[in-house]
């Protein structure tokens, strides 16, 4: 280790000052959402999370979560696929239109689902005289839900891929695997964490989505409300007991969510520090 | 099984990796590509796997067409020059991978293939190692996990990328050793690739020696080495001493010295270059020869079993280097900036305006004794 | 047929996976985003001009533009901190820190919104400590500037810190061997090296901020002309059946945010290519 580093006077005042910036801007609004919640009993938080209204809001939320995470997972690994272990005209291009969804703001997000299939959208009239409703329904909160979470997983995937590179599916194919073989054997058990890594944040982001499924849903009570409308509509009741006590369902989704995502990171680094060849002075058995 | 190739090209956009190439590996021989990095062996070689695809030319295996046959179809074992073994499988799982991705009509049976591996680990001597990852083992054991699992489908042939290029030089000794007992029990047709000639020569049956995608000469190391086809060839298999001279009916002039060509019969004045190995330079006290080139000594070198000597010929200035044992160097007792006689036992010549590249010899004594009294 | 498709590529399903990722992209992002300039093209240009240059919609974009600018600065100062702090110290909770920094990034933003509006409001947490003085930060300008430094706090600390980790510290040696102060090693030495990443880690802070809604909404208070963001703006409108109106501001908010992502793309492939070319030289 170098000697060159900072008084330790220094050092605890710029340790300081990190934490009192991470302090006011992360942990006091966490501890705030847990505690505001209970402020008025552990009774009252049970009532209100179990009121029939949050309970259709858990369902739908979870509901959402489980079709658009699977649509960007299946999204991801075509791409990842394609991007990483192929080499052609246009990538960068089509790699910033993936990353399109991250650079639109929410509220665009949603509308753009309404410009096509609102009553005066592009389809809606065709939509409304065959009786369908995407807008102000379910379909259109999964719609731009899956939208919104577009990129997660590709974008995970893609880096993991192109470092493993092709070595290992080639020689898998000169051992006489077919192309499934040789995806679901090696290069899906090779990109397992990054895989993993990207459907925690594609998942904490659909079931945390705000603006977009708020454009699209009409916050229909107990049909259309995600967990994130629920909150919006208590706390626009002055029900703020209530609003914070069903945050704090979706902030304890997000804290599991960093903890996995901090054990994928720590795996990782480990997983990556045995692949080098540290054993090399155990000597040869020839 | 022997292998053909027949006028492949391979070009990456405007580059050519393999132009025109032509070549037969008889069966059971144990064949190296030879080349600088870029001279397209390792091209070659994956064409031959079956990993790149020709834009033009043929493959055959045994006479049989395999140029548009799949690469997992074609059967070949390839060992990639980092492995490229499966990193979060078991060493044994994967020897066995080859034989469980079989359909199951012609998959063995699981006690088969637990019986094949084991075979295979014992053959490379790592029948301990089974349930270990690739990450807990060294270079040179994951080398052997490698071949075994590229031997485990039973391949016409191995192809080698590089074997030896990731592991440190003792290892690498012990290993090219191992390759060649192994090659003498299977009397499996093996072609590896190297930018090695040391490593080509004293491990291959036959040498190709490649650069810019062509082939510049095959033959046995032996033949390569000493009779090489044109100055590349001989630039490469070692170290040169390049001296700029003339030729003309015959008679190879280099400075003061002067050589009978086996090939000069013209009569015009032709400029050449001469090659001389270091260990082909004869060094005396005094002159040994009619032909013997006086040079100062500037820099002297101890390679171990060898002496390096670097002299600069008083005729033309040039730089001469030249090797000698310890015990001719001891006989010399010779120090920076004293003058010895150089004797050039075996040179060659590339005549460039001609393109050829030639033998010359010491002229016969009859010859010298005939000039020096002359 | 086959074999020349066979002849290209080696490894198979270039065809299968590209196919689909193109017709999924299209159908689900370009195909959707498309449909907003069509409407736009749909207004006559005196339309477009009245809706956009509307004062309400200018005083918008300047609340949008200028929260969103000091919150991304804000981050950008203390995200370096953060980073040095993490990449180069050892204390303890140490890990708890690291891994809560990505909090911006899982929270849902109505919940961040609705915990920052109570702590900052007059008789929050700590906004009663800022009425002291007579600062009101909830339902201020100020308000939106938290919830959005908030939201981009994670960008400048997580594209710094790889770069500090990889740094390698014979270079800072070097420095102090020629005489330089620990000072003078970090403003002319490190610093220099960081800026790529931090004027990235900047771009994409500033990006996330303009289109943020959720966390913003409930601190704002949501004032025409002082305390309206854009997609604010957009959302009213669209609760009013002027979808012109709301098409026509969010075609010019989606082009400010083309401009922002091909710039932040370039700065990335910048870094990357310097870091290479750094560790080869």
């Amino acid at each position: 280790m170098t000697n060159q580093t900072e008084p330790v006077v220094v050092r605890w005042l710029l340790i300081g000052l990190a934490l009192v910036f991470l302090g006011l801007f992360l942990i006091v609004p966490l501890i705030a959402v847990f505690s505001q919640a209970f402020r008025q009993g552990v009774d009252v938080f049970l009532q209100a999370v179990s009121d029939p209204n949050t309970l259709a809001a858990v369902k739908l939320t979870l509901l959402t979560a489980a079709i658009s995470v699977p649509l960007n997972v299946v999204f991801g690994l075509a791409a990842a696929w394609a991007i990483a272990k192929f080499s052609f005209r246009g990538k960068n291009v089509l790699l910033t239109l993936i990353d399109l969804p991250f650079a639109v703001s929410p509220v665009i997000s949603g509308l753009i689902f309404v410009l096509l299939f609102g009553s005066q959208g592009l389809f809606g009239p065709w939509l409304e005289a065959h009786n369908l409703k995407i807008i102000f329904a379910v379909p259109g909160i999964v719609l731009a839900t899956t939208f919104v979470t577009f990129p997660f997983v590709a974008r995970e995937l893609i880096p993991v891929m192109e470092a493993q590179g092709k070595d290992e599916e080639e020689a898998a194919l000169s051992l006489g695997a077919n192309g499934w073989q040789t995806f679901f054997r090696i290069t899906l058990p090779n990109v397992k964490w990054g895989l993993l890594y990207g459907v925690i944040l594609c998942n904490a982001r659909a079931m945390g989505e705000f603006g977009a499924v708020s454009v699209v849903s009409g916050h229909i009570r107990g049909q259309t409300n995600t967990l994130p409308l629920h909150v919006e509509i208590l706390y626009n009741e002055y029900n703020f007991v209530a609003a914070f006590a069903v945050a704090t369902l979706l902030a304890a989704l997000a804290l599991v969510t960093l903890v996995v995502k901090s054990v994928i990171e720590w795996k990782t680094e480990r997983h990556e520090q045995a692949g080098e060849p540290q054993f090399h002075a155990m000597g040869e058995a020839s | 099984m022997s292998i053909q190739v027949v006028n492949i090209t391979k070009s990456y956009g405007s580059f050519t990796a393999v132009n025109d190439v032509s070549l037969e590996i008889p069966e059971g021989k144990l064949v190296a590509l030879l080349g600088p990095s870029g001279s397209g062996k390792t091209t070659l070689l994956r064409l031959i796997a079956g990993l790149e695809s020709p834009d033009r030319g043929q493959i055959y295996f045994n006479g049989e067409d395999n140029t548009h046959r799949d690469v997992r179809e074609r059967r070949v074992g390839f060992v990639f020059q980092h492995y490229a073994l499966f990193r979060h499988m078991t060493i044994f799982d994967n020897v066995a991978f080859g034989l469980t991705v079989r359909p199951r009509k012609v998959r063995p049976t699981k006690e088969e293939i637990r019986e094949r591996v084991h075979d295979l680990l014992k053959l490379v001597q790592l029948d301990g190692l089974a349930h270990r990852y690739p990450s807990q083992l060294s270079g040179g054991q994951r080398q052997r996990v490698a071949l075994a699992r590229a031997l485990a489908v039973e391949p016409k042939f191995l192809l080698l990328d590089e074997p030896f290029g990731a592991l440190d030089a003792k290892v690498r000794q012990e290993l090219r050793r191992w390759l060649r007992r192994l090659h003498e029990k299977l009397k499996l047709t093996i072609v590896f690739v190297t930018h090695d000639q040391e490593e080509a020569l004293e491990l291959a049956d036959s040498v190709v020696v490649m650069n810019e995608g062509r082939v510049e000469q095959t033959g046995s190391p032996q033949e390569v080495y000493h009779r090489p086809a044109n100055p590349f060839v001989y630039g490469f298999l070692g170290r040169v001493n390049l001296f700029q001279g003339r030729i003309r009916g015959g008679k190879v002039t280099l400075g003061d010295a002067e050589f009978a060509a086996e090939w000069a019969d013209q009569t015009e004045e032709l400029p050449a270059v001469g090659y001389v190995r270091p260990h082909d330079v004869e060094l005396s006290r005094t002159p040994q020869h009619a032909q013997s080139l006086a040079a100062e000594v500037r820099h002297i070198y101890a390679l171990g079993s060898l002496m390096r000597l670097e002299l600069k010929r008083l005729d033309t200035q040039e730089t001469l280097e030249a090797e000698v044992s310890l015990q001719h160097f001891a006989e010399l007792n010779v120090q920076t900036g004293d003058t010895l006689y150089a004797t050039l036992r075996n040179v060659y010549v590339y005549v460039e305006p001609e393109n050829r590249f030639v033998q010359a010899a010491l002229p016969a004594a009859s010859a010298l004794a005939l000039r020096a009294n002359g | 047929m086959n074999k020349r498709k066979r002849a290209k590529w080696i490894l198979p399903g270039f065809g299968l996976t590209m196919g689909y990722t193109v017709i999924y992209l299209s159908l689900l992002v370009l195909i959707p985003l498309s449909v907003l300039f069509l409407k736009t093209s749909s207004m006559t240009w005196e339309q477009f001009i009245d809706t956009v240059l509307n004062r309400r919609v200018i005083a918008s974009f300047q609340v949008s533009f200028l929260t969103s600018f000091f919150a991304a600065c804000l981050n950008a100062v203390f995200g370096v901190l953060v980073a040095w702090v993490l990449a180069r110290y050892q204390f303890p909770g140490k890990r708890v820190i690291d891994g809560i920094v990505d909090l911006p990034f899982a929270l849902p933003t109505a919940v961040a919104g609705i915990a920052l509006a109570s702590i900052y409001a007059e008789n929050g947490w700590i906004g009663q400590w800022f009425a002291v003085w007579g600062i009101k930060i909830a339902y201020t300008p100020l308000g939106i500037f938290v919830a959005l430094t908030f939201i981009g706090l994670p960008f400048v600390v997580r594209t710094v810190q790889p770069v500090l980790q990889d740094w390698d510290r014979q270079v800072e040696e070097a420095a102090a061997t020629l005489g330089a102060t620990r000072w003078q090693t970090f403003t002319r030495v490190i610093l220099p090296h960081l800026l790529p990443a931090v004027v990235t880690g900047f771009a994409l802070a500033f990006a996330r901020a303009l289109g943020e809604y959720g966390s913003v909404v409930f601190i704002s208070g949501n004032m025409p002309l002082k305390t309206e963001i854009v997609p604010l703006l957009i959302m009213t409108k669209l609760e009013q059946f002027d979808y012109t109106g709301a098409t026509a501001i969010a075609s010019v908010m989606l082009v400010a945010s083309f401009v922002m992502l091909l710039v932040i793309n370039y700065l990335q492939w910048k870094t990357n290519k310097l870091n290479a070319a750094r560790s080869e030289g």
